[in-house]
């Protein structure tokens, strides 16, 4: 292995079920389920799932989301938003971690 | 034009089979035939005032093929001869055929189910302002290209400012009753995907296009249709240039749907070049790939002869049965693959 990411492992994805093909299974219908249309249209649920994708930083999800994304009509515009709110988020969780730091720091100081 | 090989590379030691034929076989089809010519297709030229960078047609303001008056009126006798409910006119913009008029009234009065595929923004230019009102007048079906509800996607695709003016020609339409659900006037909008990928769930996007074009502009329409892009004309050499086309090529491969195959329109087509060629479909025609076995033009055709007619196949087709199919009105089965 020259590297860790290729974009082949991606299509590769499904063979994941070898080895243990009944949880591997139990992933995939799962997985399927969760992206139909439901409270949520299957449009919105992408969407969410490109931001995660960011914010968790995983480079298979963002390929495979961001296609799916614009599959369902989705532009840039929309998509860029998208990775804003997860950067907010991202961001806003470090930030309000210094709240923590704070109430130590008060404590342990004079 | 460029027409793809049914062998392709895709890495050092794999190779992609384009062979649609084989793919037909193996799913259960010997030969594909046509089931009947319920609609003529007919392309009045490759002149258009866009130039949109997926156009399989090539066509441009600096196309000059048109369809001759001689060949408009034979195309009329033809549906008159042929019984042929659906006359289908595409381009090109087919508007800008001086003889689109004569078209229009002849087969209006032959009692035809007229489609026109109008790229909305021919309805913009001066000398076309009485064009919506002349649809409506000859119960004209338009199908409109309209790839995107918002600017960005439309004008990447079509060229700059062409969304403020189909945005403008679809409220010129509404205005004339169409999709008012009352008249009876039937709009349809077209998207094909503004890249390399698939078109999403038909169903879904039309839903979602009605509610922003509702909401943001205020426009009503009856259906939107997915179409697939075909690796043909511009879009392929984009396909090429852009270092997509390997993956797309497998992708519409990979998404073949055996059930697509009943519903292909070919099936039910004859589609007419400007020149008077004959052709199963549009495609067909931009690839010059002719009927199989029959050397009739549209001057010497007996329709009853083509009815039963095995289609000409090619690496193309393949973007027609790729997940729940493609066609000129959209999808082809409610379920993909």
């Amino acid at each position: 292995m020259s590297h860790y990411y290729d974009d082949k492992e991606l299509s590769n994805f499904g063979d994941i079920k070898a080895n243990a093909p009944e949880l591997g299974g139990k992933f995939f219908e799962w997985y399927g389920a969760v992206f139909q249309g439901g409270a949520l249209t299957a449009r919105e649920k992408s969407l969410i799932a490109l931001g995660v994708a960011h914010a968790i930083q995983c480079p298979y999800c963002i390929d495979s989301f961001t296609k799916d994304c614009l599959r369902k009509g989705a532009d840039m515009d929309e998509m860029t938003e998208v990775v804003h709110v997860s950067a907010a988020i991202r961001a806003g969780a470090s930030l309000v971690h210094g709240m923590q730091m704070r109430e130590r720091a008060e404590k342990l100081s004079m | 034009m460029r027409r793809l090989p049914i062998v392709t590379h895709s890495g050092p030691d794999a190779s992609l089979r384009l062979d649609f034929a084989a793919k037909l076989r193996e799913s259960g089809h010997s030969t594909l035939r046509a089931t009947g010519v319920d609609v003529l297709q007919v392309n009045v030229g490759k002149l258009c005032n866009q130039r949109c960078r997926h156009c399989h047609v090539d066509a441009g303001p600096d196309r000059h093929e048109v369809m001759s008056p001689a060949l408009i009126e034979r195309c009329l006798e033809v549906l008159r001869e042929g019984q042929i409910g659906t006359l289908d006119i595409t381009g090109g913009a087919p508007e800008l055929n001086p003889s689109y008029p004569r078209l229009v009234e002849g087969a209006f009065a032959l009692g035809c189910h007229i489609m026109t595929r109008c790229n909305l923004t021919v309805l913009e230019l001066p000398r076309f302002r009485g064009l919506a009102r002349f649809f409506a007048e000859h119960r004209v079906e338009v199908v409109s290209s309209l790839p995107h509800y918002g600017a960005l996607n439309t004008d990447r695709q079509r060229g700059e400012g062409v969304f403020e003016k189909s945005i403008r020609a679809l409220k010129r339409l509404n205005a004339e009753g169409y999709a008012d659900g009352r008249s009876g006037l039937r709009l349809a909008l077209v998207t094909n995907p503004v890249g390399a990928f698939l078109p999403g769930d038909q169903e879904a996007l039309e839903s979602h296009w009605r509610e922003r074009l509702w909401r943001d502009h205020g426009i009503v329409f009856d259906a939107l249709y997915c179409i697939t892009n075909m690796p043909v004309g511009r879009y392929l050499d984009w396909l090429g240039e852009s270092g997509n086309l390997e993956t797309y090529l497998a992708e519409l491969v990979q998404a073949y749907n055996p059930r697509a195959v009943d519903g292909l329109m070919c099936r039910k087509t004859l589609s007419v070049s400007w020149d008077g060629q004959l052709y199963d479909c549009d495609f067909n025609q931009m690839l010059t790939l002719p009927l199989r076995g029959v050397s009739t033009g549209l001057m010497d055709v007996e329709v009853a002869r083509l009815k039963n007619r095995e289609i000409a196949v090619g690496p193309h087709c393949f973007g027609c049965t790729a997940g729940a199919g493609s066609s000129c009105g959209g999808v082809t089965v409610t379920t993909a693959v």
